[in-house]
């Protein structure tokens, strides 16, 4: 009787999946990155989802919902994104290449985090500033709705934005790693 | 009046039915085969995953596929001239495409265990297992479909 699927032949199937093209999602989870675990999701656009919360079932739907639902764990597609975090967590990377897939947000987040992508390592900007870039400097708040809603921190750099005094506010995945990140940058000591 | 179920995303899916998928597979294949056709199987439901409409019946949706692999396998195997099994059980059974439109107007449990039972000549057992539930109650839908379909062609 056969009590779990053989490992070799899931990821076989998993792979198959990708390299068929199948997938509207590939994800995986990287289980010990510096900052914890993190779920990473990329579709054929790039990198659609780095998620500090890596239980995937809440997870598994809204990427279904936003991208469609052939939504699979498949390390393959994922691997560029892992390398290149690799390289950042180790102080090698100061950009990442891969694509951020922003397409299924609304036209207004994505015109936010257009300009968020061109904060650059090292650097602070404030939510007053990158409202002011994206057209409407009194859009501060709606700045840090957008902020708090990155569906790809680190590659989308929200951890750079701070408020007005300095002061580094909030930050979806905790104060600790929005810290971490910013020293890891030599942004703050 | 009762709501489908969502269409989960495909990772729940595979993970909530494969283990299933490959016993069934094994005990009509033999161990070795069983690990093609269980990646054909799946791949095979995840190109027709988008064209879903709803969740329901989800675990015969993909024994059904399961089933298709076998009997392509087991045609492939047959040597040419020899009379396959199979064969013989499909010209007493009307396939998928034959039974899908004549049964359209049944119920959905009592649709399936007609389509698994006279299409792909699946045990009331495994179509119990397919459909969630016992033995007896696939025996009973598939019975009371075929009633219910003589009814409505005479």
């Amino acid at each position: 009787m056969t009590d779990t699927v053989p490992s070799v032949l899931d990821e076989r199937f998993r792979a198959a999946a990708a390299a068929e093209g199948l997938l509207d999602v590939a994800y995986d989870v990287l289980a010990d990155t510096p900052i914890g675990a993190l779920l990473v999701g990329v579709t054929d656009h790039g990198v659609c989802r780095i998620s500090f919360d890596p239980d995937p079932d809440g997870e598994l739907e809204t990427l279904a919902r936003l991208h469609g639902s052939r939504v699979l764990r498949s390390s393959a597609p994922v691997e560029r994104v892992r390398r290149e975090l690799d390289e950042y967590f180790e102080g090698r990377r100061r950009r990442f290449e891969v694509e951020p897939d922003i397409r299924a947000l609304p036209a207004y987040n994505q015109r936010i985090l257009v300009e968020l992508a061109r904060v650059r390592y090292g650097s602070t900007t404030t939510y007053g500033t990158l409202a002011a870039r994206s057209g409407n400097p009194r859009a501060a708040r709606a700045v840090g709705t957008v902020m708090n809603r990155n569906p790809i921190p680190i590659v989308l750099p929200c951890h750079r934005v701070v408020g007005s005094t300095g002061k580094l506010t909030g930050y979806a995945g905790g104060l600790d790693r929005k810290e971490r990140l910013l020293r890891l940058e030599g942004a703050i000591l | 009046m009762s709501m489908a179920a969502a269409i989960p995303p495909f990772e729940t899916f595979y993970e909530e039915h494969r283990i299933e998928v490959l016993r069934f597979l094994g005990r009509r294949l033999g161990r070795n085969r069983a690990e093609d056709a269980f990646q054909d199987t799946f791949l095979r439901a995840l190109r027709a995953y988008p064209r879903l409409e709803h969740g329901d019946h989800l675990r015969a949706w993909v024994l059904t596929i399961a089933s298709r692999i076998v009997l392509d396998e087991s045609r492939k195997r047959k040597p040419a001239g020899e009379l396959p099994e199979v064969a013989t059980e499909e010209s007493w059974h009307p396939a998928f495409e034959e039974l899908a439109p004549l049964t359209e107007g049944l119920p959905p449990k009592e649709r399936a265990a007609v389509v698994l039972r006279y299409g792909y000549d699946l045990g009331y057992d495994e179509i119990g297992v397919a459909l969630g539930s016992t033995e007896a109650a696939a025996r009973q839908a598939a019975s009371a479909g075929v009633r219910r379909l003589r009814k409505e062609t005479t």
